[in-house]
């Protein structure tokens, strides 16, 4: 049931509990509890929804950010990477491996605004090495969601 | 002109499908919420459109073998064996590709029956049956199953009908349009009468990926029935491929080639396109058909929730994606509940005598809607269902 929750959770994160209770065919009152329980566990973080900036007026500026990191004795990756989390500007963080150590994403109103925050407060930071920056142009799936419409089709009203 | 006196005589006397006519009826208007189809809301998963593509591009265009491609006869037969069916057959000889199930039943009967010899089926039931056998030749002899057992079928329901000039039986559990399964008992005991009376079972699986609670395998893995069992399946309900028009049929090899000889003459092969798209789906896409069995458990648990919540009658389909829901409580006919319920709620749903005359006093819902369309349709039902009772 929990998994089950957790993926009704992730597809509709506005989904009632009455109907995650009647898709699976348990009472209101376990899935409250459920969901009580994995959000006091730490497993639910928070409730967010997915939005599709090119649709808003004034859509925000964003770019994913490779940076290297020499690791310290003590922390690894840990303390730069927890120190760079703390910034407003940076929606996302991830230790991942290859040709470089952490993957960011960064949020700013202008290109200017994320250049500069590059420049002053990411590179000077005590064990980056180096950051390579890439604009996002478009999006085209987030979580889990294809952001275009694909033309309408229709199937037939009764069929055998 | 007199064109009756062209047309055959058997052909004249088969009555058009009563979803036809309501079909009719609902394309007439606007805005409708359908719960009338019979095929799923997903596209096929796409790593099976990819495929399908891609052996256009390698221009993958030609005929296959009659019997169609050997790649995906081994996988079926493997598929038969591993999961969940339990009954092995050889890739060679005893499968054959069809263009879907449609197809295979028809081979099947057109390849068993010798004019007037009697075939025992159940209603309400798929719509095809009754017709396919008649143009068959054959004499279609009906069971009809009742909510008390919750559609299923007990062997002596079987027995009272058999006679001497019974040859075949038709088996299709999970059941379009009831959802019904058969039990371990039921199938055991249907096997040792079929084993008795020397009949052959045709046994449709199209939906048994489709089982929402406990699955047993196929009837074919019964204590001899696999040497008079045609196991027909298909790609369309479980991997959403209706438009791909893919199914097949596996049984002893001398059927098979009963069926060959006639699939050879009329149909040659299945497309080419949609036999490589299958293959893929049976390879790769199990995933994808679990995510959709089960998105169609789910919104089955809520729509019988709420049909019972409005009164109407519907016990739990243990398979297919269908809810065969009991209108009597309107006091309204199979036939006038759902066209009243289209005029006044715009929501379409397929009376229960479409698939028999013991369908009196059902209607056949879809579930295979996303949850929106089946919440909108459920409030509108409830409104009907409300005003009819007061
Ligand atoms: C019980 C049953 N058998 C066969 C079919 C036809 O399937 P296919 O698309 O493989 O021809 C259907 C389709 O509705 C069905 O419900």
């Amino acid at each position: 049931m929990r998994e089950s929750i957790l993926k009704l959770l992730q597809q509709n994160s506005r989904i009632s509990n009455s109907e995650i209770a009647a898709r699976l065919d348990v009472c209101e009152d376990e899935v409250k509890k459920c969901i009580d329980s994995l959000e006091e566990g730490g497993v639910i973080k928070g409730y967010t929804a997915v939005i599709n900036d090119e649709a808003l007026e004034n859509s925000a500026v964003k770019a994913i950010i490779e940076v290297k990191v020499s690791p310290s004795r003590d922390g690894g990756f840990d303390p730069v990477a927890k120190k760079i989390a703390k910034f407003s500007q940076v929606s996302e963080v991830y230790l991942i491996s290859g040709g470089y150590d952490l993957r960011l994403v960064v949020n700013g109103q202008t290109l200017n605004e994320v250049a500069s925050f590059v420049a002053r407060k990411l590179s000077t930071i005590d064990g980056v090495t180096s950051t390579r920056t890439h604009f996002l142009l478009k999006k085209y799936k987030q979580a889990n969601m294809i952001l275009h419409e694909d033309e309408d089709f229709e199937r037939l009203k009764i069929t055998p | 002109m007199d064109y009756n006196k062209f047309i055959a005589q058997h052909i004249q006397e088969l009555p058009k499908s009563g979803i036809r006519k309501f079909f009719d009826l609902v394309n007439l208007m606007d805005n409708v919420i359908s719960l009338g189809v019979g095929e799923p809301d997903f596209a096929t998963p796409w790593e099976i459109r990819e495929a399908a593509i891609y052996s256009l591009e390698k221009g993958h265009t030609s005929y296959t073998s009659n019997l169609g491609l050997l790649s995906l006869r081994k996988e079926i037969c493997r598929y038969l064996k591993d999961e969940d069916f339990n009954v092995e057959y050889n890739p060679v000889d005893e499968c054959i590709i069809t263009v879907g199930v449609s197809e295979a039943l028809d081979l099947a009967l057109r390849a068993l029956i010798n004019i007037g010899d009697e075939v025992i089926y159940h209603e309400p039931c798929y719509v095809s049956y009754n017709a396919e056998i008649k143009m068959a030749h054959g004499v279609p002899v009906k069971i009809e199953t009742n909510i008390d057992n919750e559609f299923s079928l007990d062997a002596k329901q079987i027995a009272e009908k058999i006679t001497p000039k019974t040859k075949a039986i038709i088996l299709n559990f999970p059941c379009n349009p009831t959802g019904a399964t058969l039990n371990n008992e039921q199938m055991t005991e249907i096997s040792k009468l079929a084993v008795e009376h020397d009949l052959i079972v045709l046994t449709d699986e199209i939906y048994s990926e489709l089982t929402y609670e406990e699955r047993l395998p196929s009837i074919a893995s019964y204590p001899g029935m696999r040497e008079r069992t045609i196991f027909l399946h298909g790609f369309s309900k479980a991997y959403a491929m209706t438009g791909f028009r893919v199914g097949f049929a596996c049984g002893p090899k001398e059927l098979i080639d009963a069926m060959m000889k006639i699939h050879q003459y009329t149909m040659l092969c299945a497309s080419i396109t949609s036999q490589e798209a299958a293959l893929e789906a049976l390879r790769n896409s199990k995933k994808s058909m679990l995510m959709m069995k089960n998105e169609y458990m789910q919104r089955r648990n809520y729509f019988v929730k709420r049909f019972n919540e409005m009164g109407l009658r519907c016990y739990k389909p243990r398979g297919s994606f269908y809810l065969f829901v009991e209108v009597t409580s309107t006091k309204l006919s199979s036939l006038d509940f759902a066209e009243k319920l289209l005029e006044e709620e715009r929501v379409a749903v397929v009376p229960g005598t479409a698939f028999g005359s013991c369908g009196e006093g059902f209607v056949r819902c879809c579930y295979a809607m996303s949850l929106e369309e089946i919440k909108v349709a459920t409030d509108r039902i409830e409104r009907f269902v409300k005003n009819m009772k007061d």
